[in-house]
């Protein structure tokens, strides 16, 4: 069932900008730890945009997103604005999460991103409750959970598939399949193909081949989603695709753990000009259309950065708040 | 007021809660048969006060036999709109989802600015000293002291039990409920009526004036029958429990200490970096000018537990080493109280 055949143009060309703000977003971001406006490192999405805008836009306004340390993508897929997101990344006390997440924990629940999350695997079964809140609550909404191949192969993510099999929840386990875990190719740690793990849950697995493919994503995912929310319970997608970049901004591997023929081909699969051609071909947008849907993201990143570097400092006191919810005293004897 | 044990409270006040709020929910194994005595009236389904027939399967359900995903689900589903309470049954099970405690528990709200709150209850119970082996005898309450942003309860009684585990379930943040199961049975006098008790505030269980003895859990009824010891020969203990460990009441404990100038605490868990150790470290700075004596702890020894009865119950603070522990700080007062006798 492909049910993104009968997506409106303005969807359309929402995929297509999402997948080019965590694009340029995610380009301005390296550069700015290269020149060390924001402090650590950060891990881009550069590659696996099809991935991550086919998943986010097949979601509802109400459903809810986990995440991982590939962190950016993910809100921004989600449609989180930019300034906030950038001004986190650097620290600022405009940041989404007033500069005390940082590039590995952004959240933005206006949007329904309940937390990427540094420790992989760890954000799992948070989507799972969110799922068990609607179920409870009879609220019709779904979550998904975003994790890798290399996450796959965390206990905590059969533990949660089992009990959101178990209840039926709402729930949808996206597999960003990039073949590496870091430098480590996946198939080398993982028994077997990881799509092929749902059966023993009793949920319905399907890979996605060509996750450089926006729509093949979409196509998925809102399957997914669908039976979901009709009671059936979880689903797993796995989709298969690559990221253009290093594992993280500014690591040195000295052992080319990618073949060339491999990188050469995936990078030619770029998901943005892909759809950009698709979209072309199918007279949803002429050329000059796309380059001004381009330029218009172009400035929306530019002003981004500009929000990030210019937004004040975090107060201090900040960094003693939002531990409880209730007032209390910090035993603050140095 | 009615007569309840330390169960009978836990179970009420989840009765109350489940009633008074429909976003309240009960997970964790064997919570619909109610197997630990907290969810339901009796044994049968059809007695009145079982949990399912009362609130149905929706709201109290078996999970399966997976730690880190049960607590993590509940740390979600407070994030969007429930208030659950975890029945993890023993505390040793609580390192299998440790991650979640620690990760995303205690950090979410902090690390996303404030955006959520994490209204959920984490019980688990010690059980210790009853010949079930290292590995169902854990007391690791101070492991958890060390995360900001849990909240942590040990009480020592029912009716403590009882208003404590309500504030908990309200609470906006997650709070870990550490139930001594030696005072399962213990029975104690608790108000009719739905009440809470604060967190941070110790309850002074015997007023006293030559020495301060905090007990923690179950240290507690031990603390007491040695304040009792002593009276006898002449030496009055204050002893104070202070129901909750975080949030402290240090302020009680100083002032105590303030008037006694000793200090003794007594405590189920293990020496090292333990409650005590917290404790004594925060009177140390705070009431210096006033100590008289050492502080003196009496806390499990720093060694795993072993099975066999002959062996366990050395391990755990006793009455006995509770009043040598007096002694010890009280030596000079019990010297002139011989000399006078003498």
């Amino acid at each position: 069932m492909e049910l993104s055949r009968n997506l409106p143009r303005e969807t359309l060309l929402e995929m297509q900008r999402r997948m080019l703000r965590i694009r340029l977003f995610d380009e301005r971001a390296s550069k700015m730890v290269k020149r060390g406006y924001i402090p650590g490192t950060v891990h881009t999405s550069i590659g696996q945009e099809a991935q991550v805008v086919g998943a986010c836009m097949a979601l509802n306004a109400g459903d809810h997103m986990t995440g991982n340390h590939r962190s950016h993508g993910h809100p921004i897929g989600m449609g989180s604005p930019l300034g906030p997101l950038m001004a986190e990344l650097v620290g600022k006390a405009t940041g989404v999460c007033g500069g005390k997440g940082g590039s590995l924990h952004l959240a933005d629940y206006a949007v329904g991103s309940l937390g990427e999350s540094g420790i992989t695997g760890s954000s799992i079964p948070i989507a799972v409750g969110a799922g068990l809140s609607a179920q409870v609550l009879g609220e019709d909404r779904v979550a998904l959970t975003f994790f890798g191949d290399g996450t796959a192969n965390q206990g905590v993510l059969y533990e949660s598939m089992n009990l959101a099999s178990a209840y039926k929840l709402p729930a949808i386990f996206l597999c960003e399949n990039n073949f590496y875990a870091l430098s480590t190719p996946s198939h080398t740690v993982t028994g077997g193909r990881i799509v092929d793990r749902a059966a023993g849950f009793g949920m319905p697995g399907v890979r996605v081949e060509d996750g450089q493919d926006v729509l093949a994503v979409y196509d998925a995912v809102a399957e997914a989603a669908d039976r979901a929310r009709r009671g059936e319970g979880p689903s797993l997608v796995e989709v298969m695709t690559y990221r253009f970049r290093e594992h993280s901004e500014g690591l040195r591997i000295n052992v080319d753990y990618r073949d060339a023929e491999e990188k050469a081909f995936w990078t030619s699969r770029d998901p943005i000009i892909l759809f950009r051609e698709a979209l072309v071909a199918r007279d949803i947008a002429s050329t000059e259309e796309m380059d001004a849907l381009e330029a218009g993201i172009e400035e929306e990143v530019e002003a981004c950065a500009t929000f990030a570097l210019e937004s004040p400092d975090p107060d201090l006191s900040v960094a003693f708040e939002h531990l409880y919810t209730d007032p209390y005293e910090l035993e603050a004897v140095l | 007021m009615s007569i309840m044990t330390y169960i009978g409270a836990i179970g009420a006040a989840q009765q109350e809660a489940m009633s008074a709020d429909e976003r309240v929910i009960i997970i964790g194994e064997d919570v619909e048969a109610n197997v630990y005595g907290t969810t339901g009236g009796g044994k049968q389904r059809a007695e009145q006060g079982d949990f399912v027939q009362q609130f149905g399967q929706n709201r109290i359900r078996n999970t399966p036999i997976s730690e880190e995903a049960i607590v993590g689900t509940a740390i979600g589903a407070a994030m969007t709109g429930l208030r659950p309470i975890v029945d993890l049954s023993y505390s040793s099970f609580l390192y299998m989802a440790m991650d979640q405690f620690v990760n995303q528990a205690a950090k979410n709200r902090y690390m996303f600015g404030g955006q959520s709150s994490i209204p959920v209850v984490f019980r688990s119970a010690m059980f210790y000293g009853l010949n079930t082996g290292a590995h169902h005898s854990d007391r690791p309450y101070p492991m958890f002291m060390n995360v900001p942003g849990l909240k942590i309860m040990a009480p020592a009684s029912a009716a403590d039990a009882k208003g404590l585990l309500r504030s908990a379930i309200d609470s906006d943040d997650p709070v870990l409920t550490f139930e001594a199961v030696p005072l399962w049975g213990q029975k104690e006098e608790v108000p009719e009526e739905e009440y809470r008790i604060p967190f941070g505030v110790a309850r002074t269980r015997r007023e006293g004036a030559d020495v301060t003895v905090v007990g923690i859990s179950g240290s507690v009824p031990l603390a007491l029958q040695a304040a009792e010891d002593m009276a006898a020969r002449g030496v009055s203990c204050e002893v104070i429990d202070p129901r909750t460990l975080v949030p402290l009441d240090s302020d009680a404990i100083v002032r105590s200490v303030e008037k006694t100038g000793r200090l003794v605490i007594a405590e189920p868990a293990h020496r090292t970096c333990g409650a005590a150790a917290e404790i004594a470290a925060l009177v140390a700075d705070k009431a210096h000018h006033a100590l008289v004596a050492p502080i003196k702890r009496v806390c499990a020894l720093d060694m795993q537990v072993p099975f066999s009865p002959a062996l366990e119950a050395q391990i755990y603070p006793t009455r006995e080493r509770i009043v040598a522990a007096i002694e010890a700080v009280c030596a000079d007062q019990l010297m002139s109280e011989n000399r006078r006798v003498g």
